[in-house]
């Protein structure tokens, strides 16, 4: 039998373990895509809805063909289906009124008798307290006017401004990602050393020639088989479904996801140094990872906790993360600007690392 | 001070004392392991027989006392001296998402030089389990996949802490198989056991321990010896029979209560049993049961420390 070095056993082994255990798939893969669809569609940015306009017919039935339909009233409603903002419809003069009345349209149009000119005006009944209404009879005078051979004195040009990256989901995306290698970076090291070191696997690990700097290489060189895995699924998921852009470097968002993910093996492998039982190690994870989650900017902003917390939570390590992922993704940021907070993870886990190996418990 | 090195002694160890908070576990023991022998720690549970081992396995830093093993010790190169150890730890758990195949691929990792896994495998008959889980494997198989790992290295000591506490009778069978094997190729084994009739079956030489220290140490046959009777004779009579009476008829040197009865060690059950039998007639008394077997390494520790190896079971 083939054997191979240490180093690669151990890390084979570790990573076999974890994909062997299907709770760890589903945490790991599967809650950060079913997070980012259900609050993406819940808080998704809609088109600007169309106002309902009702086009008064003289007939006293509804139309029931085109032929049958009033002339006049076709025409207009023809022409207000031109402008983006109404959605006209041809109704009875009576059923018109009612609608209006009932608020189920906000402007109601009665076309006049251009053979009786100014004697039989085009008339616009709507309720100037609604802002909807205002909107409506202003559109639809231009709309019809237009249609009427009307010519722009002045000439105007609309340019929409419809910003991506300024979504909640822009926002949510980059939050979901640092939440992710925060959980899989911390649960995945604590769970497994202690997990080791309770069913005295570690202490039979440790009575062979093994190196311990292998064991735990492996336990970190595992976590990161997965964290590419991992970035590709939730960033491409953000793109295909919800048109979430990378919008800077590439690179640096691996790199940073790189930094991050290191951090947070240090915060794992340092609540696993001592704990012997694996429900220790789920009090110190839960106590160490809930105040970021809630804090560090995942599902909203950390600007909203008053200024006397900010001190607190901007030396968070996941805050770090996820304002330098942001930065990347949202505002194309480069290395200079996302240079502090990458120095704040870096620090966070080269002290966690430093403090786990010096108390962690072998035996 | 330093400990004569001698080839001949695969471990050693003098004035071992360990204690945990106000618990003394081990208090002040040696020993002394040939290479090529199977040497037994015998004991109840408790009497410190993990401790020790554990010491000697380089995994417990004894509180005094030291340790030679292989002519060096834990103080000077741990890993090359790990090298050459095989160590199954009392009830050892391995990794259970990995199979058989790969648990044991991995521990061969470790060891610069060793035997080939699938050589393992098939002289522990762990084939047909090749690419099961650990933790679908019945008890005797993880005992026998903790002897693998332990075997895969190639080791010139074996280390065994309680091999086959748990296990059915077929998976002891079993299991005392591969030490003789073991042996057998002229390794050395170090094992604790709480059960004497594995101590005789496998050792050549027992220490029998108890509160931390040996109490007896020589071969099974030995140990036996020295209770001066071949036999035992347990019984119930109603009333009973006073001490000193039953210690006054042939042969008898020992007599201990072991639960609703007596033992007594004799020298020759022929001689003993027909006397015992008038005495009870004698007295008006009535035998409620009566028994011989031939004397064990279990009676020498009631005779010892008139206690019995696995209190109350």
């Amino acid at each position: 039998m083939r054997v191979r070095p240490p180093l690669v056993e151990l890390t084979l082994a570790r990573a076999k373990e974890f994909v062997r255990e299907p709770e760890a798939i589903f945490w790991v893969f599967a809650v950060p895509i079913v997070f980012s669809i259900v609050l993406g569609f819940a808080f998704r940015s809609k088109p600007p809805d169309r106002i309902p306009v009702a086009v008064a017919t003289r007939a006293a039935t509804a139309p029931a063909s085109p032929a049958s339909a009033d002339l006049a009233a076709a025409r207009a409603v023809a022409a207000l289906a031109r402008s983006p903002f109404l959605a006209p419809r041809a109704l009875p003069a009576s059923a018109a009124r009612e609608a209006l009345r009932t608020g189920k349209v906000s402007l109601l149009v009665e076309p006049g008798d251009p053979s009786l000119g100014s004697a039989a005006p085009l008339t616009f009944r709507f309720d100037p307290t609604q802002p909807e209404a205002r909107i409506a009879r202003l559109e639809a005078e231009d709309a019809l006017e237009r249609a009427a051979g009307r010519s722009d004195v002045v000439p105007v040009r609309s340019v929409e401004v419809r910003e991506k990256g300024a979504r909640y989901i822009d926002f949510l995306i980059p939050g979901l990602l640092g939440m992710n290698l925060m959980g899989t970076g911390i649960w995945s090291l604590a769970f497994s050393i202690t997990n080791a070191r309770s069913r005295r696997v570690l202490k039979r690990l440790v009575a062979t020639p093994m190196r311990r700097s292998d064991f735990l290489l492996a336990q970190i060189f595992a976590r990161l088989m997965f964290l590419v895995v991992e970035v590709t699924l939730l960033v491409g998921f953000g793109w295909l479904a919800f048109g979430v852009a990378v919008r800077g470097s590439i690179l640096l968002l691996l790199a940073t996801c790189f930094l991050g993910a290191m951090c947070f093996c240090g915060l794992g492998l340092l609540i696993a140094s001592r704990v012997t039982t694996l429900e220790g190690a789920s009090g110190l994870t839960n106590l160490v990872m809930l105040p970021m989650w809630l804090c560090s900017g995942v599902f909203f902003s950390s600007d909203r906790f008053p200024a006397i917390a900010q001190p607190f939570i901007q030396a968070l390590p996941l805050t770090a993360l996820n304002n330098a992922l942001r930065a990347i993704v949202n505002e194309a940021k480069g290395w200079t600007a996302v240079a502090p907070p990458l120095a704040l993870l870096a620090a966070w886990g080269i002290a966690s690392f430093a403090v786990a190996l010096r108390i962690f418990k072998w035996k | 001070m330093d400990l004569a090195t001698s080839h001949e002694t695969a471990v050693r160890c003098r004035g071992l004392v360990k204690r945990f908070d106000d618990v003394t576990a081990v208090a002040g023991l040696d020993l002394e392991v040939r290479r090529g022998e199977c040497f037994g720690l015998l004991g109840p549970n408790g009497a410190g027989k993990t401790t020790t081992i554990e010491i000697l396995e380089g995994l417990t830093t004894p509180d005094a006392g030291e340790v030679e093993l292989l002519g060096t010790n834990w103080a000077d190169e741990p890993r090359r001296l790990r090298e050459r150890l095989g160590i199954s730890l009392q009830e050892t758990q391995l990794n259970e998402k990995l199979t058989v195949e790969e648990t044991l691929r991995l521990f061969r990792s470790f060891y610069a030089q060793g035997r080939d896994p699938d050589r393992v495998i098939a002289d522990l008959s762990l084939e047909e389990k090749r690419k099961a889980r650990v933790g679908k494997l019945s008890g005797g198989q993880k005992q026998r996949l903790a002897v693998a790992c332990a075997l895969v290295g190639d080791p010139e000591v074996l280390f065994l802490d309680e091999p086959t506490t748990g296990l059915d009778p077929q998976s002891r069978l079993e299991l005392w198989g591969l030490v003789t094997a073991f042996r057998a190729e002229g390794g050395t084994v170090v094992l604790t056991t709480h059960y004497m009739d594995e101590a005789e079956r496998l050792c050549d030489r027992v220490a029998i321990v108890d509160h931390g220290r040996v109490i007896a140490l020589g071969t099974p046959a030995e140990l036996i010896a020295s209770l001066h009777a071949a036999d035992v004779i347990e019984f119930a009579a109603e009333p009973e029979l006073p001490e000193a009476e039953l210690l006054a008829l042939p042969g008898a040197t020992e007599v201990h209560r072991r639960g609703p009865n007596l033992a007594l060690s004799v020298g020759a059950l022929s001689q003993a049993v027909p006397a015992l039998l008038a005495a009870v007639d004698q007295a008006g008394a009535k035998l409620v049961n009566l028994s011989t077997h031939r004397a064990t390494l279990e009676d020498l520790f009631v005779a010892l420390t008139g206690r019995e190896l696995r209190e109350g079971q």
